[in-house]
């Protein structure tokens, strides 16, 4: 196996006195494609967050690149790409300012010469933004928005990859142009780590999935395969937990 | 031009050109982190040091800016680990702050209130040869952060949890935005007083906000409407003997008047002109209904 990029050994953490994460293990190599998957409350979120130190560790060790968090200082190597929030800053700023942040961990004071001007066009071209560089960001839809998130992450050409559920509101034809832009990061040697909800038009890019459940570790292995009836093309979401009578989700073409 | 042949009147335009640039350009990032009334909350813990000033007999305006940057920090450090109660806590500190300037004055000798109406509501023709050096001075450090770090403090201010991750010093950033809304809250004092100060942080960048898409476009509309409001305000205070300081903050929010009046057509205008470029032939047919599609099918598995 190759060397391990990022590390998690008996993590828990705890938001606001609930314990969210109990002792979670986890290792993804270089070169990997690791979806973290489970259910709202699983402590997905919470587990990449702790990676990123975003939510304080009570108890475990968290590696990256093979250091220790606390000294990681080599942020240029991570992108991070966060859960798309509708809070956005109190001014308006163009999908250009908004990537160009994304740049600053290569830049020396922030100073940006034209190979960072370059490294932002890259980035916008890469997820089919070019065009919107000039447009505020807030009269993008949300699967645009989500593409700006990622050409920001990308700008700064990352090893590693951190999505936090980067398909959750998205558009089926933004759904495409992400899982096409995640195939050539992977194709270039990228490393990802992806919390989603469910695998969709990423499935064939993962490698491994990593099923969390009350914030412990319930599966680490190949992705859960779609059996029965959910593996048909175009199968329709039945909830048996929706209230009785409720319409099921129609997302289908047998209807 | 007569209004220049008086040297209390060259400094007063003087400095009110300093804080038409320096309130917007630092309200802007408290504005974008959605911060907007922390200048107002510097304001009242200045007078603090204003009343310490008067009753050590210093500089009140070197007194001033030492406590009102001591109270950003203090401001900042609460929003750190304070989370629960740090609204209680960040008004203790603005009333805190604005009682211990009435005491402070009233124990100075020969001090009352009279002395601090003139730092609450501004006034320009007592604005003094070494008021104008401090205000040069501390006008120079906040463009100089706020121009030279302008994206650090973009970043940190759209999004903290992603500026962090690029490695970005953020708790540094935050102090130095809360330092420099300190400063530029004593750079402010003497032209339109304490009291209305965060007005003009706030109110420009909000008016800017009507007409720009960008940034960058925002950061120079509001700096130009805040060059404008306070050296107009200004001009308008010696011919008609109005206070200076609410004459340019009802001038601002007329400007914000005016220009969201204007947004309205602007914002049309530009729908437009991208409807055109989207579709040059008209008629955009893809947002017919097609024909076979029932409405109330039934559902199937």
């Amino acid at each position: 196996m190759t060397e391990p990029v990022i590390t998690l050994r008996g993590v828990r953490a705890e938001l606001g006195s609930r314990p969210v994460l109990r002792g979670i293990d986890l290792t993804v190599h270089r070169g990997e494609v690791v979806a973290l998957l489970g259910a709202n409350g699983s402590g997905k979120s919470t587990a990449v967050r702790s990676i990123i130190g975003q939510v304080p560790v009570l108890s475990g060790e968290i590696e990256l690149f093979g250091t220790p968090r606390r000294r990681f200082r080599d942020w240029a190597r991570v992108g991070y790409v966060p859960q798309r929030t509708t809070a956005a800053g109190g001014v308006p700023a163009t999908v250009g300012e908004v990537v160009a942040s994304g740049r600053l961990a290569r830049t020396r004071f922030g100073l940006f010469r034209s190979a960072d001007r370059a490294a932002v066009r890259r980035a916008l071209e890469q997820v089919g933004m070019a065009d919107r560089v000039k447009d505020p960001v807030d009269a993008l839809s949300g699967g645009q928005h989500q593409r700006v998130l990622i050409a920001r992450a990308l700008a700064a050409a990352p090893e590693l990859l951190i999505m936090d559920e980067p398909m959750a509101g998205v558009d089926l034809a933004s759904q495409e142009v992400l899982a096409e832009t995640l195939r050539s990061q992977v194709a270039d040697g990228a490393t990802v780590l992806l919390v989603l909800h469910e695998l969709g038009p990423l499935e064939p890019l993962i490698d491994r999935a990593v099923v969390l459940r009350d914030g412990c570790v319930v599966h680490d292995g190949p992705p859960p395969k779609a059996v029965g009836q959910h593996a048909l093309p175009g199968h329709d979401h039945v909830h048996p937990h929706a209230p009785a009578g409720a319409e099921p989700i129609r997302t289908g073409l047998l209807s | 031009m007569e209004i220049l042949n008086y040297a209390f009147m060259q400094r007063a335009l003087l400095a009110a050109v300093l804080v038409g640039i320096t309130a917007p350009a630092v309200g802007i990032y408290l504005v974008q982190r959605r911060q907007a009334l922390m200048g107002d909350g510097i304001g009242h813990v200045a007078m603090t040091g204003v009343g310490l000033g008067f009753l050590l007999s210093w500089s009140p305006v070197w007194m001033a800016t030492l406590v009102s940057v001591l109270g950003a920090v203090l401001m900042e450090l609460i929003r750190w680990y304070g989370r629960t109660r740090g609204d209680i806590a960040l008004a203790m500190l603005f009333y805190g702050g604005m009682a211990g300037g009435v005491m402070f004055i009233n124990l100075a000798p020969g001090g009352s209130n009279a002395n601090l109406t003139s730092f609450l509501f501004g006034s320009l023709s007592t604005v003094s040869q070494s008021d104008v050096t401090a205000i040069c001075l501390l006008a120079a450090f906040v463009v100089l952060v706020t121009v030279g770090l302008r994206r650090q403090l973009f970043a940190v201010s759209q999004d903290e949890e992603f500026a962090r991750v690029t490695g970005l010093p953020v708790r540094l950033l935050n102090l130095l935005t809360a330092v420099t809304a300190a400063v530029t809250v004593t750079v402010a004092m003497r032209v339109v007083g304490l009291l209305l100060v965060s007005a003009l942080m706030v109110v420009p960048v909000a008016a800017a906000q009507q007409l720009s898409r960008s940034f960058a476009a925002t950061f120079a509309i509001a700096v130009a409407i805040g060059v404008s409001v306070s050296l107009g305000g200004t001009v308008t205070s010696y011919y008609q003997d109005v206070p200076p300081g609410a004459t340019i903050v009802l001038l601002t929010i007329g400007a914000f008047i005016a220009l969201t009046a204007l947004a309205a057509p602007l914002a049309r205008r530009r729908a437009r002109a991208a409807l055109a470029a989207a579709h040059p032939s008209g008629d955009p047919t893809e947002c017919a209904i097609p024909a076979t599609r029932r409405s109330g099918d039934e559902a199937g598995v």
